[in-house]
């Protein structure tokens, strides 16, 4: 059994930002995949539990104004279905796919996985290299977050308490840019990532890159990008060597822990293999 | 501080069965579901790593031990048992049997909702395709080699079932394994168990 607990169920979005108003230790729940099993753990003891994965306003992926908004409780499985995903953000359509197994995908929502902050957290990197911002509601108001301002530490954000995660919006990538998701872990699929890098560039017509984006979750305490490694590619032809030196800058971002240095390798391993596919594909086009 | 909960009213059709309950804000699906006895529904790790409490919501495939009670009031819930039973199993249940993918046993319902929900929606899958799908599940027995081939076998089953709706799998002259057969009358034997 989990540890006793009210639970209310808000028919709007206010309603819920209410309830959250109302104490310090109200908790959202979407999908549960991190609330149950932390509840049940001790790690959080909830008076009141709050269920917002019906809410209307949290849900449903759009275009709009040049930007794509994707609702808080999104699943994971709806993102790897959704066609607008796929057509527009190849990076965010393959970490969706590759996120944990189908059963998970099929609850969890990519509001809890960023508003959970592991640092681990497959989403964090992927939306990273996309420019995303995340809209947080209370019932004072909405404020938008860049969301390499929204990760503090593992498990920390700059998220209130009496805030609910609503949306996560990016620019409509541009149609020449090429993304790229890959995590290494102990099982080919259905893992917790020891290492994962995200990544995002497109090259003008004569091949130089325009754009770059890298970022890398697990690999510190709160997902990052890895800007030095970035700046190494900007505005240059993408060679073998070229691509080396901003895969050494990107595994010098890696903070690792002890006896995690293994890590470094991993991601200069991984930024190299994704930047040189990710370039010829971006020749092609 | 002592928190007062208030039982909550909710409806559950389980197995094409109404039930109108009254749970605690804290109760979890899958014991809801096995208190009501649906015991089908395995309890394993109730942390969502080994999908043994694998149930399908409202079509799809979920964990049932990191759902709360009363995020299921209405839903639609599929258990192992609903797909079919001793008597009248279900094809991949069938496969299951017929490819020996049962050893112990603890995994397969889990097992048969993810095939199900995978099925459902790509019925001539690969390999990879089988083991990513099912790649929630565990089996602590490790048969998985034997799991991978139910899969195909009653991927196989299904398709040449919907190409000749009109002839079962038994009038095309499938003996039934001899296995199946104990497994139906000790079925008959214990009569209407887990209903």
């Amino acid at each position: 059994m989990l540890p006793v607990f009210e639970v209310k169920r808000p028919a709007t979005l206010t309603e819920a930002l209410e309830a959250l108003a109302g104490g310090t230790n109200v908790h959202p729940i979407a999908g549960g995949t991190n609330l149950i099993v932390d509840t049940r753990a001790g790690k959080i003891a909830p008076d009141l539990v709050v269920t917002i994965s019906d809410l209307a306003e949290l849900r449903g992926i759009e275009i709009r104004d040049n930007k794509i908004r994707i609702g808080a409780t999104t699943t994971l499985a709806e993102l790897a279905e959704s066609d607008i995903i796929a057509q527009h953000a190849d990076v965010l359509h393959q970490m969706s796919k590759s996120f944990a197994n189908v059963l998970i995908r099929n609850r969890a929502t990519i509001g809890g996985n960023l508003v959970n902050a592991a640092p681990c957290a497959d989403t964090a990197p992927a939306f990273l290299v996309l420019d995303a911002q995340v809209e947080l509601a209370s019932i004072d108001g909405t404020r938008c977050v860049p969301l390499d301002e929204f990760f503090v530490n593992a498990f920390e954000t700059t998220r209130q308490t009496n805030e609910i995660l609503t949306a996560v919006w990016f620019p409509v990538p541009s149609k020449y840019s090429v993304g790229r998701f890959e995590k290494m872990g102990l099982r080919k699929i259905s893992c917790m990532a020891k290492v994962d890098v995200a990544i995002s560039i497109t090259l003008d017509r004569n091949g130089l890159c325009e754009k770059a984006r890298i970022a890398l979750g697990a690999a510190s305490p709160a997902a990052l990008r890895a800007v030095d490694a970035e700046a190494e590619l900007v505005g240059q032809q993408l060679s073998t060597q070229r691509i080396e030196t901003a895969a050494v800058k990107a595994a010098a971002t890696v903070v690792p822990r002890s006896g995690s240095e293994y890590k470094r390798e991993v991601v200069q391993g991984l930024v190299r293999r994704l930047l040189t596919a990710a370039t010829e594909k971006g020749v092609q086009q | 501080m002592t928190i007062q909960s208030t039982k909550v009213q909710i409806q559950l059709r389980v197995n094409g069965r109404v039930h109108d309950l009254l749970v605690e804000p804290n109760a979890i699906l899958l014991h809801t579901l096995r208190d009501l006895g649906y015991t089908d529904v395995k309890n394993g790790c109730e942390i969502g790593e080994c999908g043994a409490c694998a149930v399908l919501m409202n079509g799809t495939s979920v964990n049932s031990c990191m759902v709360l009670a009363i995020q299921a009031d209405g839903a639609e819930i599929v258990t192992n048992a609903g797909l079919g039973t001793l008597d009248k199993p279900h094809v991949i249940q069938e496969a299951f049997a017929d490819a020996g993918a049962i050893q112990c046993g603890f995994c397969t319902p889990g097992m048969v909702i993810s095939t199900k929900a995978l099925l459902d929606r790509n019925p001539d899958p690969t390999e990879e395709e089988i083991r990513e799908g099912l790649s929630g599940n565990l089996c602590r027995c490790t048969g998985y080699g034997q799991i991978v081939e139910a899969v195909q076998l009653a991927a196989e089953r299904l398709a040449r079932s919907s190409s000749s709706p009109s002839s079962s799998l038994r009038e095309e002259g499938q003996e039934a394994d001899p296995e199946d057969r104990l497994l139906a009358s000790d079925g008959a034997k214990r009569g209407g168990e887990g209903s």
